[in-house]
């Protein structure tokens, strides 16, 4: 029997089509099925073709096959307005929802700081934060580790053709849900986030920028230690994550300069802050399948 | 030129704009004084918030001296007959930081975001039109789109909800023919009851010329700011405006020598640098940066030894918006390490 997970994909667009090309390396999840509303998308079409099952009838298409495809995770990559509904009804069948819209239903997730407590205790929904929450809140969390955060902030800059509609409507959500994850996860007293969205031909790589307040006088070695770990974490499953510049001590202020760059799947690679979603997913994903595979967790029983 | 009777509504950007060439750090005494000063001298608006907009209070663009809240609570109930308005950059600011700026009694709410990317403030001109607010669509960096793509952004603002909507030139770029085209085709496109607006920088020397122009186009509402006060080379200095309005005929309904006063009494003494065009300011407008970076990349240079001038053309080069101050020292950073300085 394989150790591998089956999944779904719920959304075949420009994310759910990039999280389904990195699955199909994964060692630990298997891609089994693509969910869409309309027969006639191209990411539906796309997903047949890469030899994956799809359905256009939405979420319901796809419990009638939960079971007898043994689906045990879904990667929701539509919107906070429909999460709740679809999370509902394949939580009941025991899938682990990975959500990767703004609907953060579950408890934040960003794999190298929390994924580990969050697998341990098989969370059966576990929510992404934002783009620019996963590229910088490990950064966040490496400065508290050593030291208290009184203050965290993060700039976040991205593209123009890498902001969705969805995001663009709704752009508080972002600036709301990134600061109170800086807090939660990253350990910050309090939070701040920005986002500047950049026009520039040809499109500027993600970048991002980070700045933290102390309690007292920075420990600088044990901070600057903390950082440099911390990146090489995130580069196990975003290997274009690097540290630009710092961290530079100026006062109670430590400060890092970011840049993402996407691996290059099906966004392009400039889309550094989609490819940190999709891969932050699947690694939320892998972790589980690790876990289950080791006894630490069992997944919900099926007959 | 003939603007005979052509009736304009002055904005004053002295303690907003100005707060970046104050470092955020103007006293709530320095504000009422001001405020009140323009109020008497007939200034129709007067914009109160950090220089960033409401939210803008942060490491990355400067902690304030007092909170929007405080700055706001401070100037209203003191006004006469002057309106307050308060700018919003969604991605910074939030509807919430719009509902308080409405408790608190401002009057008209100026949406902010870069020329291009006009639908971020659907959200925010909704609920501002929504709540009765006299509201504008504020399109910054209005040098780097073409009239049509102005336009097409415009017209986003305007489905929106939005009542006037601004050709920003935030980084003192524009040359007078421009602003004519530019203000001419919104006037021309959008609907008639939309009013048209103009807020200019003096970074190349062109903020009177260029409000007249945009005046002569269409424009009913034009920013200044009292001695100039704003970023980089400062904005239009009203009270030059007033003088140049007066001679022309036009309708402002401003007191000149009273505004003359306050700029020289009030707003000169509160000063912490001359505002003028120097070679920073200058590199500003002709390499098209957006002006608040102008004392980011001065304080660049003190610390790493990478003369301002040249972070400000290489940030112009790279195609750097409004609210990216972080990458100034980062960029510096770059340029240092490259030159073997760190």
């Amino acid at each position: 029997m394989s150790k591998k997970l089956k999944a779904a994909i719920i959304g075949p667009g420009n994310i759910g089509t990039d999280l389904l090309m990195k699955m199909q390396r994964s060692e630990w999840i298997e891609p089994v099925w693509m969910v869409g509303i309309d027969p006639e998308s191209e990411g539906l079409k796309r997903a047949g073709e890469m030899g994956i099952k799809t359905t256009a009838e939405g979420v319901d298409g796809l419990l009638p096959h939960v079971l007898e495809d043994d689906i045990r995770v879904a990667f929701d990559a539509t919107s906070a307005y429909v999460h709740a509904e679809n999370s509902r009804k394949l939580n009941e069948l025991g899938v682990v929802m990975v959500d990767l819209t703004p609907a953060a239903i579950g408890p934040f997730c960003v794999p190298p700081v929390n994924l580990a407590d969050h697998a341990k205790n098989l969370e059966m929904n576990v929510n992404m934060v934002t783009c620019g929450g996963q590229a910088t809140i490990p950064m966040v969390a490496a400065v508290s580790q050593v030291q208290a955060v009184e203050y965290g902030e993060i700039i976040a800059t991205v593209s123009s053709r890498s902001v969705g509609p969805g995001t663009r409507k709704n752009i508080d959500e972002f600036t709301r849900t990134t600061a109170g994850a800086v807090e939660k996860v990253g350990g910050a007293q309090k939070g701040k986030a920005i986002i500047i969205i950049n026009p520039a031909e040809p499109p500027l790589i993600m970048r991002d920028t980070v700045h933290c307040l102390v309690e007292g006088e920075p420990d600088q070695a044990a901070i600057t230690e903390s950082i440099h770990a911390m990146v090489k974490e995130v580069q196990k499953y975003v290997p274009g994550y690097r540290l630009v510049n710092g961290p530079v001590f100026d006062g109670k202020r430590v400060s890092m300069f970011m840049e993402v760059e996407g691996l290059g799947d099906f966004l392009p690679k400039y889309a550094g802050n989609l490819d940190i979603m999709t891969a932050a997913g699947l690694r939320t994903a892998e972790m589980f399948a690790e876990e289950a595979a080791n006894g630490v967790i069992t997944l919900p029983a099926r007959n | 030129m003939n603007l005979k009777d052509k009736k304009v509504t002055l904005h004053d950007m002295s303690l907003r704009d100005g707060m970046h060439a104050k470092r955020h750090q103007i006293s709530l005494e320095q504000m009422v004084d001001v405020a009140t000063g323009l109020d008497e001298a007939g200034m129709p608006l007067i914009e109160v918030t950090h220089g960033d907009g409401l939210g803008g209070a942060s490491v990355n663009y400067g902690f304030p001296a007092h909170s929007d809240e405080a700055y706001l609570d401070a100037v209203i109930p003191k006004m006469k007959n002057a309106k307050v308005s308060a700018l919003l950059l969604p991605g910074i600011g939030t509807v919430e930081h719009l509902r308080m700026a409405k408790d608190l009694g401002v009057n008209t709410i100026r949406v902010a975001t870069h020329c291009t990317e006009a639908d971020v403030s659907e959200q925010h001109i909704g609920l501002s039109a929504k709540l009765g607010m006299d509201t504008v669509g504020f399109l910054m960096m209005a040098h780097m789109a073409t009239p049509e793509k102005i336009l097409e952004q415009a017209r986003l603002m305007e489905s929106y909800g939005a009542n006037c909507i601004y050709c920003t030139d935030s980084a003192g770029y524009m040359l007078p023919d421009e602003v004519s085209e530019k203000i001419g085709l919104l006037r021309a496109e959008l609907n008639p009851k939309t009013d048209i607006g103009f807020h200019g920088h003096h970074n190349m020397g062109m903020a009177i010329a260029n409000s007249l122009a945009a005046v002569d186009a269409g424009a009913v509402r034009i920013d200044g700011s009292v001695a100039g006060l704003g970023a980089g080379a400062g904005n239009t200095p009203l009270e030059v405006l007033v003088a140049v309005l007066e001679r022309m005929g036009a309708k402002h309904g401003i007191d000149l020598y009273k505004i003359m006063d306050v700029a020289e009494d009030r707003v000169v003494p509160l000063m912490d640098q001359p505002i003028r065009v120097d070679r920073d300011a200058l590199t500003l407008g002709y390499a098209g940066v957006y002006s608040s970076f102008l004392l980011f990349a001065q304080r660049a240079e003190a610390k790493y030894g990478i003369q301002a001038r040249d972070i400000l053309v290489e940030l112009g080069r790279r195609g750097t918006v409004g609210g990216q101050e972080d990458m100034i020292e980062d960029l510096a950073l770059t340029m240092a390490k490259e030159k073997g300085l760190v």
